[in-house]
């Protein structure tokens, strides 16, 4: 994926631009009422342009009035432009995924060839090697290695088969070898894609909890002006002062949130967009905003916190067993032990295999009853195994098993690895040291998530003592150990009932209930169908530490919308020092003091400070569409950065602004 | 030190060392604890509960609260009706006065009913000592009822998840039995010691130094003067508040009032605290308040101190400060301190005339009213506050990546839609009412004393008044008027109750929802920082929406002044 793509493109602007005058229809807007009343203003901006052309005086010159109402045109337009923009990037973004599965021929199991738009939900398909798998769907029968890296980016073929957590495939990806039989799962049009799409074209979209709310507070804030410049007049027509609809409409959408009001739905689906960059499909922009109030992860140890498989670490021989005789026999015993903890002891033991003499070998498989395995040849027999299998071993054949090693296995096992003895001819050799390999980095990341007030809990089918150590050693808070889908839920509901949210990633059915019961419930996009239908987002990457970006990605969504909301608000007080004392000052001289930024004439000080109001909006565009950046440093810290940097900001910024434009306006005034 | 700056600083200084203490009381009193006055009010209130048939111990919502203390408050208003239209041929009125007409009997029971005091009449003149004491009863009442709004809001928050909220008669009668009348008692006692009467006899006639017979007014003026301050009423026994020598005759009396209006509106702050044990937060409110207070304050004592420049120009020695208007025994300091306290605090006592304030003194009594949350009326003060507190909950609860919370309650579109709309209410009342009377000439600037930009002041003061419940008067006004009387009753009607209401209603259905446990991500409400913001909250909606119109009143006077 492209994630590093510039905010505007051409092709997107140019679709942005046409977007910002068709959202000018009145219909559209409505849902808006902080714009909607500018657009109101804008309309009667214009009739009074047209009356002052018809010999009218008393409101001033046609040029002035015709100027204030294309201000605010662009004031709507730009707002327009914000939204709209947010919209492109998200469908591009979109189109950019679902395109590669566009038109790709399907094969049915009859043999019949059709396109795969035609294919219906219930559908079996069939693919081989070299096919591009035409829709999502579930594997009912097969195995096959697949490339999706035109969804993740990821090179590496990944394994997918019928039955188990790992059955689904994606439109788009392309099988490498073997056959396949598909199930479709969605009917055309209503994949998950499909349905992000939706919600970010605005057809299906929804106001959020949260921008419910605030656009409560910002219809607030534009009722209280429209109170206060109604008012306005009969207490100017007392003191005799006459105010015209051009400077009354422009006090009015200056003082009214037209900054947050204008970038606020961008604001939420650039949200959704920056999670669709993480290559996270999100089924509702609720589903964001709730990811920044997650106060428990659940985190899969394997994949999560650790690096897939055990590795082995260390040899430790026995009491009077050099060295290489252990680690000649560990690498003989694993000759042909494909598992990753055998093919880690040759790589820990650096001696390529095929280099020693083994005649006549005869390997001996793990089972789950001898608990080992290992290898036999010219009468030697070397085994590998857990240590109470190879203890039995050793001591049935009457050999002593050496008290060192004992006490070896049980610092092992206490340090959170995993011993492993090796025998040979039934003599103890020394033990193997298996260990979990933490993922470089977590622990910093886990630090960076407490400072985030987030409780982090690692899940893991290990034994309490191993995943205790695991934990400590990585820094979660908490574990579950022994781990099965039901622990998983329980915890998750007693998180709830003491009042926190939590957030967890799953692949497997038997995810689905806990997947459901999350507040925020990642679903793999390998996993199986009932996950991902349970869950309220849908990862392509497969990457269990996605987590923590959604986390961010929430939390950013939400300060986004506090910050530019203060900024909008602090903005008023220069505001209200350009514009009242220009109401005032030819019918109250007096008032001129009031002039605090020695505005060149009224007109020109309205001008600038609607010019300001206008410009201010796509300036901040590109803050809505990235983000306020989240940094972990505790709620109080936080606050006073933003406070620092947008409410003081907000209240400087303007009175520096309109001054400057104020400059350049009395130029041609 | 000057001796005029040091005795304000004494007076606030006293105020804090009594309200930390009092707040403690004040909250065990709410907590159902033993205090030490329940030897004597057990049986009596056992008795009153067993009359009126009402079960104090009952649980209540938020919604049988405000049942509760809506119908008491109507069987109030009916009852004062009566009283005042009949008064002059009842008992109790040695002076002859007679009963009061329609309106006025309606705007001044509907101002005592809703703890304003807003005086369209003059004491001395307008009322028997019947009618005395009934409005007297109104004062302890009214005050009983913004505090036992208040602590519905307080166990809202005690408790983690709970729609139950207390019984509000209980809350009633504890603020009337164990704060009001105690406090009332002392302050009373003091007061009568200075020299305020307390008789019930009537008008006395005494020869004046030039011998000739003047009738002075008398009356049982201690006992009323004292609540009249406790509970922040702020209607005087007599015309002219509390500038008349008999209620307010020395320097000590203006202090033991000072203090005794500013003392609860305090202790409520720091039992807010006590009561939900975090007492960190009360700072945070108290100095907030503080913060606001001191901002307006100051500039007034150092401009009422300095003088007038007009009348310093015409030769005349003002180094006593801008006395017009003001009591010589109580100084211009004092004054310029009162006229803030009795206005940040819903109280409404004055002991001047804020009429002859300087242009920017009367400007910041405005804002005060406007404000009306610096400390506020004895429990809708912190009422009014909780407001603000919500604003600027969701708003820089937004700022830290949260959705917006407050002491683990999850802020939502519902209470913000009624957090908007109080903080809607107070700017609606104000401007509509005076841009109404503005546009009618034969109601509003015919009644004016003044033309121009203080007229302007004169009316919207006297709608600032009416609407922050407070009751004091620029005055220059001829308010006895049917317009005047109706108008501003029907505001004091909606500015009571509504803001009361909205708050109680946010509490609880804060209370019914689900408690997060806070965590390092979690917004801290008991910070300097959120102070700040709760501040310019305050600044910015419920300063700024006056800024147009005091522009075109006491800003443009001053700086024709100036």
């Amino acid at each position: 994926m492209n994630k590093d793509q510039s905010l505007f493109q051409k092709e997107i602007v140019q679709q942005a631009l046409v977007q910002s005058f068709v959202k000018l229809n009145p219909k559209l807007l409505f849902k808006n009422p902080v714009m909607f009343t500018v657009e109101i203003g804008t309309i009667v901006m214009l009739f009074v342009s047209i009356w002052t052309l018809t010999g009218e005086t008393s409101q001033g010159s046609f040029g002035y009035n015709f100027v204030v109402f294309l201000v605010l045109l662009f004031t709507l337009l730009f707002a327009n432009f914000a939204e709209a923009i947010a919209e492109a990037r998200g469908k591009a973004q979109a189109d950019s995924l679902r395109k590669t599965r566009e038109e790709t021929p399907a094969t049915l199991q009859s043999g019949e060839k059709i396109s795969s738009s035609q294919l219906k939900k219930g559908d079996l398909f069939v693919c081989e090697a070299g096919d591009t798998i035409p829709t999502d769907g579930e594997i009912i029968e097969g195995l096959a290695t697949i490339d999706e890296s035109a969804i993740t980016g990821e090179s590496a073929p990944v394994i997918r088969e019928s039955g188990g957590d790992k059955s689904s495939v994606t439109g788009g990806t392309k099988v490498l070898s073997d056959r396949i039989v598909v199930e479709v799962t969605n009917e055309p049009g209503e994949s998950f894609l499909d349905k992000m799409i939706a919600l970010v074209e605005g057809a299906s979209r929804q106001k959020t909890p949260n921008e419910i709310a605030l656009t409560i507070l910002l219809a607030g804030f534009t009722l209280v002006f429209i109170i206060v410049c109604i008012t306005l007049k009969p207490f100017a027509d007392y003191s005799n002062v006459n105010i015209t609809i051009a400077s009354f409409i422009a006090l009015f959408v200056c003082l009214i949130p037209t900054t947050i009001g204008g970038l606020l739905s961008a604001i939420g689906i650039a949200g959704m967009d920056r999670a669709l960059r993480a290559n996270v499909i999100t089924k509702s922009g609720r589903a964001v905003e709730t990811a920044g109030d997650i106060d428990v992860l659940l985190l899969d140890k394997t994949g999560t916190i650790t690096i897939g498989n055990r590795k082995a670490t260390q040899f430790y021989a026995a009491p009077g067993i050099s060295q290489d005789q252990l680690v000649k026999a560990a690498v003989l015993s694993s000759m042909s032990d494909d598992t990753p903890e055998g093919k880690s002891i040759v790589e820990l033991a650096q001696i390529d295999p095929l280099t020693l003499q083994v005649n006549n070998a005869q390997f001996i498989k793990f089972t789950a009853e001898t608990r080992s395995s290992g290898i036999n040849f010219d009468g030697t027999r070397i085994r590998k195994g857990a240590t109470d299998a190879i203890k039995s071993i050793v001591i049935n054949a009457g050999n002593p098993f050496p008290t060192e090693l004992l006490d070896q296995v049980k610092i092992i096992a206490e340090n959170g690895g995993t011993p492993l003895v090796v025998s040979e001819n039934e003599v103890a050799l020394g033990v193997i040291e298996l260990q979990d390999i933490i993922k470089t980095g977590m622990f910093e990341r886990f630090e960076r998530l407490r400072k985030m007030g987030i409780k982090t809990v690692m899940v893991t089918g290990d034994n309490p003592l191993t995943a205790k150590f695991i934990a400590e050693k990585a820094g979660v808070d908490d574990f579950i150990a022994e781990a099965k889908p039901e622990d998983k839920m329980n915890y998750i509901i007693q998180e709830q009932l003491a009042g926190r949210l939590v957030a967890m990633m799953g692949d497997g059915t038997n995810d689905a209930p806990a997947l459901a019961q999350a507040d925020v419930g990642v679903a793999m996009n390998s996993g199986t169908q009932a996950a991902k239908e349970a869950g309220n987002m849908v990862d392509l990457d497969n990457d269990p530490t996605k987590l923590i970006e959604i986390v961010e990605i929430g939390k950013q969504l939400l300060m986004t919308r506090g910050t530019l909301t203060t900024f909008s608000i602090a903005n008023d007080v220069a505001k209200y020092f350009a514009i009242i004392p220009a109401l005032f000052i030819t019918a109250i001289p007096a008032l001129q003091g009031l002039n605090i930024m020695h505005l060149h004439s009224p007109e020109s000080a309205i001008l600038s400070a609607v010019i300001f109001n206008a410009i201010i909006i796509p300036f901040l565009i590109p803050l809505a569409l990235k983000g306020v950046s989240y940094k972990p440093i505790g709620a109080s810290a936080l606050l006073r950065r933003n406070l620092l940097l947008f409410g003081v900001g907000g209240i400087i910024v303007p009175f520096i602004g309109i001054k400057l434009i104020d400059i350049v306006v009395a130029l041609f005034i | 030190m000057n001796t005029e700056i040091f005795g304000i600083i004494a007076m606030f200084l006293l105020t804090l060392a009594l309200a930390i203490p009092l707040g403690k009381y004040i909250s065990k009193v709410y907590g159902l604890e033993k205090t030490w006055l329940d030897f004597i009010f057990n049986p009596v209130e056992k008795v009153l509960f067993k009359l009126s048939g009402v079960n104090p111990e009952q649980e209540m919502n938020w919604k049988q609260h405000m049942k509760a203390l809506l119908t008491i408050n109507v069987v109030w208003f009916f009852i004062g009706m009566i009283i005042m239209m009949t008064m002059g041929s009842l008992p109790m009125n040695p002076d002859g006065n007679p009963s009061m007409s329609a309106d006025l009997a309606f705007n001044t029971v509907i101002s005592f009913v809703v703890n304003c005091n807003l005086q369209h009449y003059s004491g001395e003149t307008g009322l028997s000592y019947l009618g005395q004491f009934y409005l007297m009863f109104l004062q302890f009442v009214s005050a009983a009822t913004g505090m036992a709004a208040a602590v519905v809001v307080f166990r809202a928050f005690r408790d983690k998840t709970t729609t139950e909220l207390g019984n509000f008669y209980t809350y009633f009668m504890k603020s009337c039995t164990r704060i009001l009348l105690p406090i009332s008692f002392v302050v009373a006692i003091l007061l009568a010691f200075q020299g305020t009467p307390m008789t019930f006899e009537g008008k006395d006639t005494v020869t004046t130094l030039q011998g000739s017979s003047q009738d002075v007014s008398r009356g049982p003026a201690a006992a009323f003067v004292a609540i009249k301050h406790v509970g922040t009423n702020g209607g005087g026994f007599f015309g002219t508040n509390s500038a008349h020598p008999f209620e307010n005759p020395t320097y000590f009396s203006n202090m033991v009032e000072m203090i005794a209006q500013m003392l609860i509106p305090f202790a409520m702050i720091f039992a807010f605290g006590y009561f939900i044990k975090r007492k960190k937060f009360s700072w945070m409110i108290f100095g907030v308040m503080t913060v606001g207070f001191l901002a307006l304050t100051i500039p007034n004592v150092i401009a009422e101190m300095q003088g007038n420049p007009m009348i310093q120009k015409m030769g005349i020695d003002t180094s006593l400060g801008a006395m017009e208007g003001k009591e010589s025994r109580i100084g211009a300091a004092a004054t310029g301190y009162w006229s803030i306290a009795t206005t940040v605090i819903s109280t409404g006592s004055v002991n001047s005339m804020h009429d002859s304030t300087m242009p920017l003194s009367g400007m910041n009594e405005l804002l005060a009213m406007m404000i009306n949350s610096f400390y506020g009326g004895v429990g809708v003060g912190i009422l009014n506050f909780f407001i603000f507190i919500i604003l600027a909950v969701f708003i820089s609860g937004l700022m830290v990546g949260r959705t917006p919370e407050f002491f683990g309650k999850k802020v939502e579109a519902r209470e913000m839609k009624i957090a908007m709309i109080i903080a809607l209410i107070h700017p609606f009342l104000i401007l509509v009412g005076t841009a109404i009377t503005a546009a009618m000439p034969q109601y509003g600037t015919a009644t004016l004393n003044n033309p121009g930009f203080h007229g302007l002041s004169e009316m919207l003061y006297e709608f600032t008044s009416a609407s922050a419940n407070n009751g004091s008067g620029f005055e220059g006004l001829g308010d006895n008027t049917f317009w005047w009387n109706v108008s501003t009753g029907i505001v004091l009607l909606l500015a009571r109750f509504l803001p009361i209401i909205g708050p109680v209603a946010i509490a609880g259905l804060l209370a019914q929802k689900k408690y997060i446990p806070e965590n390092d991500g979690t917004l801290k409400t008991d910070t300097a920082t959120f102070g700040l913001v709760t501040l310019t909250v305050i600044v910015i909606i419920a300063a700024l929406a006056f800024f147009p119109v005091l522009a075109l009143g006491p800003i443009a006077e001053y700086f024709t002044i100036y």
